[in-house]
């Protein structure tokens, strides 16, 4: 019997969220405060010959302006090189080069207006491939960037950031020798994360020299690392606070706005100072998801077993880097899908263009190298004449294989594609992805796709849990996880729970991480919070539980060996009717002649990952991350072959979510994972013009999907526990959207009867396809 | 008199049943009066461009982007934001039982949509009718089908009553008097 | 956030508004006639327009009009789009407001908003063109009233300090069969890649649309072309289009050729409709 986890309990902090009171960034107090604004480039790329700040300076209000002179430091957590206000140059439309600091918002923005910018236009790079021409000019010159960590692979002299191989087996004779290969390209354009929150911060630095940061960021204990290195100020007087996040999906992991903030603060001798981007700048200054291309050549024997690949992934970032090599290399390390691929070859290069630049998007670049693969692997399917899951169902990984990297799958680890593929049958109604008319121009078809992730944390990636007790037995949770919508405190309080066997309602989680009162979680991306965080506050838990254990063989005058704990109560195993409630052991003892016994209770844990290792450059043979998730999706469309427009009818995901802790949190995460996936393969992209020249940039153009338009979403659970994470859960909570995009397009390709190997899909992009050719 | 407001000038609103004296000038729009100057922070700045819905709040009975209101405007108006629903009404209980939103960011638009919906018609509409008041606001999170079960648990529950849904949306110039089709 | 600040005035009367406007223009403070605000408020804040002054006609009686009398359905031009759609007056009025950006946002843009608006749609003067509907203005002249189309070429043609105080519809057109169809890229709410309407009169077509040229558009030789009724609907639907190919725009939104692709599988499903006697 479980007391707190396997149930659906309600999301912790729902009633604030319900009524109003739940406090995001930018809903604190700001009165008193100096408001920011920032000044964007117009173009792509171009030279700044100047930037004229006198008249914007002598506008009455203005506390100060600050150009790219103000502050030569180059960011990036991977390679340092972005500057946090353009200097010299400008490498896309959006980039900050000018901020503005005034008494309020109307006042910074009319400065803003009175900034004269002259540029000498560059000609801009907005492809990978164009970028990776011979000649193509370098957006960043010799030199003008920083490694940080040592996997990154810059090669000078070109617009590459990064490149990651895999090497195993022998692709290149093997798959030549192949009865059936199919070979495809695919380009995918950047979009957004458009988290309905938008980025905000604010700083402060005080007298005694104090940064106070507070932020809407899903990784504090970054913004206090990178503002003390560029900065040089000793980390412990940094104090960064991160109330309820509004959404983040990648997009607010990446550390810019902050150092914005700091400076602003900075150039007017410490003020509070907010900054708060306009959703405009929110999409075209604040870091977007990755544009792809990719050619992928994939061989089968006549029966449909993959003997070899080679894949070519080019991942553009954009202008600056932030942690896009990352994306690359998580791209490589799953790059066969879950199918076992003997033969591999797999080149993932990061390149740079004049984009938007690029960070982490829910998946971690994996939605659109799964579309890749999976829009080939619908095709090997056609011409081997197989069913696309029975062929998914052939190649699946299992017992005996290795993952590109080469570990060794095993169950727990990585998950079980063949029980997903199972239960996705039902779910979907999948009928082979055969073409079903339902009136003269209308037909229905299902697409399916596989998908599997594992995480790519620094090797030594740390988390933590403090508990602390209140007089009447409840608990408090304090940890460096931020709750951005995901469900991790909720979570975290069922894990704290059931380890100390009290209702959920006993467990409160302290609901605004604080960098100088949390012990440091790495970042809450990944999906790995529930896992490192989970697994942290576990420990705490029986830390807690031998200090009360000791408590209560004090009170109840046995040892401590003697004591279980359950229901809020300590009692002796041997005299059951003996037991003492926490409220009286949790601060320590007091007996009824008035003696001390024991101490206050404290649980304390930690958590720093191990057996990860960097992968070998040459090979790529190494382990990233703690465990994978895997599963399967179907999308069912309903196409008008007159119109080219269709119906996304139903979308359904069965997934090795590892254990069920709160069935209904995870299928609302995970659905809300596919109805991203499906929103951004049908309608989203950065359309920009041949300046490179956002087309889109606000919600009134860029289309999400509204409610109406939604399809019916199914979530159905395998649960293959996985051995090291709290209670067997995998990570699950962005995993969601991985598939989605791939499903669609094999649908909609079988019913159009066209290859549709690019996003979005929308009603234009398919009548050109169905009838120009390839899309 | 006709009215005229030039520079910052102290205007009344409404609010949550309440009267207000705010110092606003005229350019300003209802929604940063309302988070700055009152500290009603549950409408949210979203896109400022009458987008995404996440300031949506009730004038009238009716909802309204205050991203596109004037405070000026909303002058002899009745204003009603999440705050004044005081986590009494139906629609805030059926969005936790619905387990409707994520984040929680897009959800006050998303309640205030809900709330004058149910006002205006007290059974539950068709589906269409749903949609189209809801196809004003945008989450990110949930895959909206939370939402959809929301609004049919909304009309599951009895409102209690002094609830602001008793009081219907009254007749002006500004805001439209029709009839309710139901 | 509006950078720069306007100044606010409502007005109880055309006169007073009228009186204001050119007061305020005289002096150099580029006033602007006010009604839902969500365009203007929209463009102060992108600083794309700079108004000095605002001047808000919703106050005024006479612009307010939602009334059926003898020979005229009124519309006065604050009317906002859910009230008209509410109304139920005007069914096909009614359908091209219901589709016309979001819900909340019908409950504050106006019909004279959307008629005089920058954004290009326009999507309430269809109908009205359909329907013959005359404007009633007021201007330097006071009140004079002139047919839609004489003032309306796909964008408003008013002198600075006039304002349109109603619409009126002739009443056959309130009962007429009628036809809408709005076309986006694939989001519902989203501006039109196309948005077609249509009205029966004495047993022809009217039809005009918006979204494919750079303005909304009626053609008599559309009309003329999609009304032979010897002709299949997908003859007619080609024919009709081949004749406004000239006229289709590139945008983000979709290519030209695209929308005409668009146009005539609209053309051909209404006239479809129309053989069919559907609408």
């Amino acid at each position: 019997m479980t007391t707190a986890i396997d149930k659906s309990i309600q999301r912790r902090e729902a009633w604030d969220k319900v009524t109003g009171q739940a406090q995001y960034c930018d809903d604190l107090p700001a009165a008193g405060m100096l408001s920011a604004r920032l000044l964007t480039s117009t173009y792509a790329h171009a030279r700044l010959r100047s930037v004229d700040i006198a008249a914007a300076q002598a506008l009455p209000g203005v506390e100060c302006v600050l150009t790219g002179a103000d502050c030569p430091q180059l960011f990036g957590p991977l390679l340092q090189d972005r500057p946090a206000l353009a200097r010299d140059k400008v490498r896309y439309a959006g980039e900050p080069l000018a901020l503005v600091v005034a008494v309020d918002e109307p006042t910074a923005e009319q400065a803003l207006r009175l900034i004269e910018v002259d540029y000498e236009p560059l000609p801009p790079l907005l492809k990978p491939a164009q970028a990776l021409e011979r000649g193509a000019p370098l957006l960043h010159g010799q030199g003008s960037y920083k490694k940080v960590l040592e996997d990154i692979y810059p090669e000078p002299g070109t617009n590459i950031a990064s490149h990651y191989r895999i090497r195993k087996g022998d692709s290149q004779s093997v798959l030549q020798k192949c009865a059936v290969i199919v070979r495809q390209c695919f380009g995918l354009p950047p979009s957004g994360h458009l988290a309905m929150e938008i980025r905000t911060a604010r700083a402060e630095i005080t007298a005694q020299g104090q940064v106070l940061i507070t932020t809407s960021s899903q990784s504090p204990y970054s913004v206090r690392k990178q503002l003390a290195e560029a900065f040089l100020i000793p980390a412990g007087q940094i104090q960064v606070k991160t109330p309820l996040v509004g959404g983040g999906f990648g997009g607010k992991a990446a550390v810019c706005l902050e150092i914005l903030a700091y400076l602003a603060s900075r150039g007017v001798g410490g003020k509070k100072v907010r900054l708060t981007l306009p959703r405009e700048q929110d999409m075209a200054t604040a870091p977007c998801r990755l544009g792809l291309e990719a050619e992928i050549s994939i061989g089968a024997d006549q029966n449909g077993l993959i003997q070899a690949a080679e894949l070519n992934y080019y991942l553009d970032c954009g202008a600056y880097t932030d942690i896009a090599p990352y994306m690359a290399k998580a791209i490589a390390v799953d790059c066969s899908g879950p199918y076992q691929i003997a033969n591999l070859s797999c080149d993932a290069l990061c390149v740079y263009t004049n984009h938007t630049y690029a960070t982490s998007f829910r998946g971690f670049s994996h939605a659109e190298q799964t579309f890749c693969l999976e829009r080939t692997l619908d095709m090997l399917a056609q011409k081997c004449g197989d069913d696309p899951l029975q062929l998914r169902l052939k190649n699946a990984i299992g017992p005996g294989c290795t993952t590109p990297t080469q570990v060794a799958y095993s169950a727990g680890l990585i998950g079980d594609l063949p029980q997903c593929l199972e239960k996705i049958q039902p779910l979907s109604c999948w009928d082979g992805g055969g073409v079903t008319k339902i009136k003269p121009h209308t037909v229905r078809v299902k697409g399916l796709a596989c998908f599997w992730k594992t995480a790519n944390p620094p090797t030594d990636a740390i988390s933590g849990a403090v508990i602390t007790f209140n007089p009447d037995g409840s608990v408090n949770l304090n940890t460096g996880a931020v709750e951005m919508g995901s469900g991790c405190h909720t979570h975290l309080n069922q894990i704290l729970a059931e380890r100390l066997q009290l209702s959920p309602d006993q467990v409160h989680v302290v609901a605004a991480p604080d960098t100088q009162v949390a012990p440091e979680h790495w970042k809450t991306v990944a999906s790995l919070t529930v896992n490192m965080a989970g697994r942290a506050v576990l420990a705490a838990a029986d830390d807690a539980l031998s200090q009360l254990r000791v408590n209560a063989g004090l009170a109840l005058g046995c040892p401590d060996a003697e004591i279980e704990i359950a229901a809020g109560r300590a009692f002796s195993k041997k005299n059951p009717e003996r037991f003492i409630p926490f409220k009286d052991i949790v601060q320590g003892y007091k007996s009824p002649a008035g003696q001390s016994l024991g101490q206050p209770v404290i649980g304390r844990g930690s958590l720093m990952l191990k057996g990860l290792s960097l992968l070998d450059p040459y090979s790529g043979s190494g382990r990233t991350g703690p465990d994978w998730s895997l599963g399967a999706q179907v999308v069912e469309v309903e196409a008008d072959l007159r119109t080219y427009t269709y119906r996304i009818i139903s979308a359904s995901t069965a997934m090795d979510v590892g254990r069920a802790i709160n069935p209904e949190l995870m299928r609302a995460v995970i659905a809300g994972g596919m109805a991203m996936g499906v929103s951004l393969a049908s309608r989203e992209s950065f359309a920009y013009n041949s300046d490179g020249i956002p087309l889109k940039p606000n919600l009134r153009t860029y289309k999400l999907m509204h409610i109406g338009e939604e399809p019916d979403y199914r979530v159905d659970f395998v649960e293959t526990p996985e051995q090291g994470s709290p209670y067997g859960v995998r990570s699950y909570s962005e995993h969601g959207i991985i598939g989605m995009p791939a499903a669609l397009g094999n649908a909609l390709s079988r019913a159009f009867a066209c290859r549709l190997n690019t996003l979005p899909l929308n009603p234009e992009r398919i009548w050109r396809a169905a009838t120009e050719g390839d899309s | 008199m006709m009215k005229k407001y030039e520079g910052k000038t102290v205007i009344k609103l409404r609010v949550n049943g309440q009267d207000h004296e705010v110092a606003a000038r005229p350019a300003d729009i209802l929604l940063d009066v309302l988070r700055q100057q009152l500290g009603l922070t549950a409408a949210k700045p979203g896109c400022l461009n009458g987008d995404c819905g996440a300031c949506t709040v009730i004038v009238d009975g009716w909802p309204i982007k205050s991203c596109l209101m004037l405070a000026v405007e909303a002058e002899g108006h009745d204003i009603l934001t999440l705050e004044g629903l005081g986590g009494r009404a139906a629609a805030q209980k059926a969005f936790v039982a619905a387990n409707s939103f994520q984040c929680g960011y897009c959800t006050s638009g998303f309640l205030m949509v809900c709330h004058a919906l149910q006002n205006h018609y007290s059974e539950l509409p068709e589906e269409y009718v749903i949609e189209e008041w809801l196809q004003a606001n945008l989450c990110r999170c949930t895959s909206y089908q939370e939402l959809r079960r929301a609004v049919r648990l909304m009309y599951e529950q009895t409102p209690p009553s002094g609830s602001p849904r008793d009081s219907r949306p009254p007749a002006t110039n500004v805001f439209p008097a029709g009839k309710n089709p139901l | 956030m509006i950078a720069y600040d306007f100044m606010y005035m409502q007005p109880d009367t055309l006169r007073q508004a009228r009186e204001n406007f050119l007061r305020l223009s005289e002096s150099g403070q580029n006033p602007v006639y006010y009604a839902g605000g969500s365009e203007i408020i929209t463009m102060c804040r992108a600083g794309d327009i700079r108004p000095g002054a605002v001047i808000d006609i919703k106050n005024i009686d006479a612009c307010q009009a939602l009334s059926l009398d003898e020979d005229w359905l009124r519309l006065g031009a604050a009317c906002t789009l859910n009230r008209i759609k509410e109304s139920g007056l005007f069914p096909l009025l009614g359908l091209v407001c219901g589709r016309i950006a979001d819900h909340t946002n019908q409950c504050r843009i106006t019909l004279g908003g959307n008629l005089c608006g920058s954004i290009i749609y326009r999507e309430t003067s269809l109908p009205l063109l359909l329907a013959d509907a005359k404007l009633i203005l007021y201007g330097a002249r006071g009140r004079r009233a002139l047919a839609l189309k004489s003032v309306f070429d796909g964008r408003m043609r008013l002198q600075p300090d006039e304002l349109i105080v109603e619409a009126q519809v002739p009443l056959w057109a309130l009962n007429a069969p009628y036809y809408h169809m709005k076309k986006t890229a694939n989001e519902k709410i989203d501006y039109p890649l196309l948005s077609v309407a249509a009205l029966l009169y004495e047993d022809q077509l009217r039809v005009a649309c918006s979204g494919l040229a750079d303005r909304p558009l009626r053609s008599k030789q559309v009309e003329v072309a999609l009304n032979r009724r010897a002709l299949s609907p997908g003859t007619v639907a080609a024919k009709a289009t081949a004749l406004l190919a000239e006229q289709a725009r590139d945008s983000v939104e979709g290519s030209a050729a695209y929308r005409l692709f668009v146009l005539e599988n609209t053309l051909r499903s209404l006239v479809e409709d129309w053989h069919d006697e559907k609408i």
